[in-house]
This record gives C-alpha cells, sequence and structure tokens, in this order.
C-alpha cells in the first residue's frame, strides 16, 4: 500500500499545486521522485510529529492541501492533541496518512501497533476516516481525500498485501464496497483484513454458506444505507479487523445498530483483543493468535451462523 | 507616524476594558492578559501589515496569539485596530455570543487560530510561513507565547524545525512575566536562561523590557540579519502590569476584579 500511496501523491501533486507532502523522518527512499519533482512541497519534519502536524494545519490555513506521512502511532495517538485542535477544530483538508497500521509492524512491538487508533480518531467532529482494504484502493481513496473539504484520516498498511482488486475500484467515499456478494452472511471488512474476510468468505462456501463481502474503505461516515440494507436482509453481519474490538468499525457498526433497535441480523465482531502483545512474533503469527486468519474468522462466522439456526 | 505617546494612551485605554471586561463576564486571566498589552500594540500598530477591511488578504501578515488566554488582550485590540465594532466587546463570554474565553474559530476578523491550548501557536505559525515560501507572499509571521507555554514540547520541537528550513520570517515573541498558573515559571521548571535556550536553537534572540513600547517596536522592526534566522523576543514583563495593586501579584492569575477595583483601576489608567 505505501508504494501505492507514494505513486499517487506524487501523481496527484503533478496536478495539483496545492499538495505538499511532510514526512516524520520515515520514506525517504520511497519519496525520491516527489522530492526531485517537487522539491518545494516536500519536507522531512524530522522526528517532531506534533510540530509536524500542527505546521500542516498552518499550510492548510493558507490554502494548501498538506499531508502528513508517518507510522501510524507516531502520527495519530502520538498527537491526537493537534489532530484534535489544529487540524480537525479547525476544519481544514489535512490529510493524516498512517503507514504500517494495525499489526502490519508486529515484530516491532506494541509500540509500532496501532489496534487503537480507529476508535480515537472517529470520535473527532470533522474528521473522514479511510481505511483501504489493499494497493488499488489506494489511488482512488487519496484522489477522493485531498478533493474533500476538510480533515482525513487514512490508514494505510505497509506492503505486499494481498490484492483484494485486479485493477482500481470505483470508490465512493461513505460507501461501502461490495466486492462479492453472498446470501447468508455478510462481512464487512476494514482495511488490511478485507483480504482475511474475502478468504473467510472462500471457505464458508465449502460449508454450504454464502457470504457476502464488503470492503467498509470508510468508517466514518459510516454508510448507514448499506448497513441498514445488510442487517434487513442477512441473519448474520460480521466485521473483521485488525483494530481493538474497543473503538474500531465493530464498535461503530454497533452504536448504530444500538441506536436502531433490534434488526434481523446479528452482529459479530472479529477484531484483536483490549490487550497489548509484547512477545516477538511476525503479523502472520500475531493473526493467528487473535483469530484473524481465514480459517479462524470462517470457524468463528460458521459457530455463530449455526447458533442461529 | 504614530507617536510613543499615542502607543501609551492606546494601551492604557485597552488596559481598562480588560478589567472592565474580567469584572463584567466575571473570567479569569486577567493578570495574564494585562501583561501582553503593551507587546501586542507594538506589534499592531508597529510591525503586522494587515488591512482590517481586507482580513483576510493573502499577503497579510499572520499574528497568531499563542496564549490564548490573554484573548481579552486580543479582541480588544482588534477592535481599537478596527476589525470589528467595539461595542461587540460587551457581549464577551455571553451565550451563544462570538466572543469565549480563548479565540475561537474565527470568531471575529483577524483571529488567524484558535488557541487556547498552549504550544500550538508556533508549529501552525511554521506552516503559515513554509506556505507563504511555497506561494511566493510576502507574509510574515509573528507569534506571541507565554513564558509558561515554554514548557510544552511541541515549542520545542518548532524550535528546531524553523531554523532548520532558514524560516526568517518567522518572529516569536514571549511574554516573560515570570509567573505561570500556580507559582514562579523559573521554578517549576528549568526556563531561565531563556534568550540563551533560544539562541542555543539557532534563533536570533533579544531580550527587552517588554513594556517599553520603544524597545519592542525596535526589537520587531529590525530586519532579518541575512543569516536565515527566525527571530525571538524575550519580553520581560510584569504580570497585571497597569494596575498597581495587581502588579507582579499571581492571586490575578484567577482572580475577578470587584466593582470598586475596577474603578480603582480606572483612575490609575487614567481613563476617568
Amino acid at each position: 500500500m505505501r508504494n501505492a500511496f507514494a505513486a499517487a501523491v506524487t501523481d496527484l501533486a503533478a496536478q495539483d499545486e496545492r499538495i505538499v507532502l511532510l514526512s516524520g523522518d520515515i520514506g525517504n527512499r520511497l519519496f525520491d521522485t516527489f522530492r526531485e519533482r517537487f522539491p518545494r512541497r516536500f519536507y522531512n519534519c524530522g522526528v517532531a510529529e506534533a510540530n509536524m502536524t500542527g505546521m500542516a494545519a498552518g499550510l492548510a490555513l493558507s490554502g494548501l492541501r498538506p499531508l502528513t506521512y508517518t507510522i501510524t502511532p507516531f502520527g495519530t495517538t502520538r498527537v491526537i492533541e493537534q489532530i484534535r485542535v489544529d487540524i480537525c477544530y479547525h476544519n481544514v483538508p489535512v490529510v493524516i496518512v498512517g503507514t504500517g497500521s494495525g499489526l502490519s509492524y508486529a515484530s516491532l512491538g506494541p509500540t509500532h501497533h496501532s489496534c487503537e487508533d480507529v476508535g480515537i480518531l472517529r470520535c473527532l467532529p470533522n474528521l473522514t476516516v479511510l481505511c483501504p482494504a489493499d494497493a488499488m484502493e489506494v489511488r482512488p481513496l487519496m484522489e477522493a481525500a485531498l478533493a474533500l473539504p476538510g480533515p482525513v484520516y487514512v490508514r494505510l498498511g505497509k506492503k505486499g498485501e494481498p490484492a483484494v482488486h485486479d485493477r482500481p475500484p470505483q470508490i465512493e467515499v461513505g460507501r461501502g464496497l461490495v466486492i462479492r456478494d453472498g446470501t447468508d452472511v455478510c462481512l464487512f471488512g476494514m482495511g488490511n483484513l478485507v483480504s482475511v474476510a474475502l478468504e473467510a468468505a472462500k471457505k464458508l462456501a465449502t460449508h454450504g454458506i454464502s457470504a457476502r463481502v464488503v470492503s467498509m474503505h470508510t468508517v466514518k461516515p459510516l454508510d448507514e444505507a448499506l448497513l441498514r440494507e445488510s442487517f434487513e436482509r442477512f441473519g448474520l453481519v460480521a466485521v473483521v479487523e485488525e483494530h481493538s474490538v474497543i473503538g474500531g468499525l465493530g464498535s461503530a457498526v454497533a452504536e448504530w445498530l444500538a441506536a436502531r433497535g433490534p434488526m434481523r441480523a446479528v452482529l459479530e465482531a472479529i477484531g484483536t483483543p483490549d490487550a497489548f502483545i509484547s512477545t516477538a512474533g511476525s503479523q502472520q503469527w500475531m493473526r493467528e493468535q487473535f483469530g484473524l486468519t481465514p480459517d479462524a474468522v470462517a470457524e468463528k462466522i460458521l459457530r455463530r451462523f449455526r447458533t442461529l439456526r | 507616524m504614530i507617536q510613543t505617546a499615542d502607543l501609551a494612551a492606546i494601551s492604557r485605554r485597552i488596559r481598562a476594558r480588560l478589567v472592565e471586561m474580567s469584572h463584567v463576564a466575571e473570567t479569569p486571566h486577567l493578570g495574564s492578559s494585562l501583561s501582553c498589552v503593551d507587546m501586542l500594540v507594538a506589534a499592531y500598530w508597529g510591525f503586522v501589515r494587515i488591512d482590517p477591511r481586507q482580513p483576510l488578504a493573502p499577503d497579510r501578515d499572520r499574528f497568531i496569539l499563542s496564549k490564548g488566554h490573554a484573548a481579552t488582550a486580543l479582541y480588544a485590540i482588534l477592535a481599537e485596530r478596527g476589525f470589528f465594532d467595539p461595542a461587540l466587546l460587551g457581549t464577551y463570554n455571553e451565550d451563544g455570543a462570538a466572543l469565549p474565553e480563548h479565540p475561537g474559530l474565527q470568531c471575529v476578523p483577524g483571529v488567524e487560530a484558535a488557541t487556547g491550548s498552549l504550544g500550538h501557536g508556533l508549529p501552525i505559525a511554521l506552516g503559515m510561513a513554509l506556505a507563504a515560501r511555497i506561494q511566493g507572499r510576502p507574509a510574515r509571521c509573528l507569534v506571541l507565547m507565554s513564558d509558561g507555554e515554554c514548557e510544552e514540547g511541541s515549542v520545542w520541537e518548532a524550535a528546531l524545525f524553523a531554523p532548520a528550513q532558514k524560516l526568517d520570517t518567522v518572529t516569536v515573541m514571549i511574554d516573560y512575566n515570570k509567573w505561570q498558573a500556580t507559582g514562579r515559571s523559573d521554578e517549576i521548571m528549568a526556563l531561565a536562561p531563556l534568550a540563551e535556550k533560544w539562541r542555543a536553537f539557532g534563533w536570533e534572540a533579544v531580550e527587552v523590557d517588554g513594556h517599553d513600547l520603544d524597545a519592542v517596536l525596535a526589537a520587531l522592526q529590525r530586519r532579518p540579519d541575512g543569516t536565515g534566522r527566525p527571530r525571538a523576543i524575550v519580553c520581560h514583563t510584569v504580570k497585571g502590569k497597569g494596575v498597581s495593586f495587581m502588579e507582579d501579584d499571581n492571586n490575578w492569575h484567577y482572580r475577578i476584579p470587584t466593582r470598586d477595583e475596577v474603578e480603582k483601576a480606572r483612575v490609575e489608567l487614567q481613563q476617568t
């Protein structure tokens, strides 16, 4: 996803001279082309994310379209105060880009994990929250993010994620993207777990269960029409995300559902637990521990589905 | 060119207004507001290039009151300078009115950024200065901070960034009144020597008497020295300045003046 981001932002900067890229001392080689083509519009802001985030607000207040880019926890939860006050309160068009979200940097430890970012950020007024599922979704979502009049958070994985799409999809902010249709259960995937949801759907098919899979790339604002349709049409709706079950897409959907009273479908929220994991381990290994592999997700859904019969 | 004596008269008029506003609206931070009045007067009558009739002109200088708790001082200055009808000051802090206790988002023309949480003004100003450079505009950025505010880490992140980019269109003024909310700013944190800290971070730093209008004006009007260093003006001030019974008494960080005290202050400020 990050290579797709670098390519997209470079192309978009060629079309829009207001685009300014701020980096928190990462992605140096990644932005070589950007720096070469737009030397006055790239700033390595050092290991100083509060200043970077405040400066982004200042740039936007002067009519530019800045992006901040660094490892997710450092560009989001570390500087939640600057995001809240400088960016969201001022309601300026800054795009906050977090790379290595969820457990992408599993082996680097909890300091580099981000399984709380969506929960914390989606509380903020004015902020749009976008979670592309794969490299193909990055470009249209970046294009959309840079066209919005207010602030946006874009939650990227790292690189080499399995492709969900074979070509760039038509994407509209606030509208979930149905990737596979089905009749029995509906899986809402968030970001880098959409691919897992898709694999889980294939496994469910071998058990005779037909699953719809949606890339819920926009966590805020929620696609309420799609939620309503899904909760009325299916018996079971599951959310699959590499984010804590507290505060993420599952929580957002649960809040929506609770406010609307009983609907046909029950909700199964699948995400990371309310815990830090401090042992060494790869992203794949951690997903296995947390039941976030296609097998484990399919198993959970199967079990829940059978209780409904 | 406006004379210093005229500016001193403006300062006194503004101070009397702040005392009145604090009393009527029952809001604190009067001492903090009084200490930076002369700095604001020097800035708005002797440095900042803004036309009140075109408050959003793209080339304008940007002024940010980073110590947002001195909001009354900013409001009174902007009204006096013609950005809005001074009658609006009478609605300060009323339910649903435009002027809150910290400068609100676009609450009145001339307020460039909403502040209140400390340590935000300088990074925002650096973004504005970068924007001016990218856009090829002559805008300069001036930030007024408090001494206690210099305890925020974000201030020093910004202090490291600006000289690296040679942002010499940026000037910081520090209202060094030696007090913060609950004690002496040099005791709670190792703030002193403050000007030396800015110098060590790559800024051209000077120290002036923050109530000497000529000195503040001279410091503001000095041109960048060509080295690309941004400028810090450490203004030695007295909290509660201008009202004898408030001067250097930190009770006036929170205390609200009685009607009687308002009248006494008016006499001292020659506003009767």
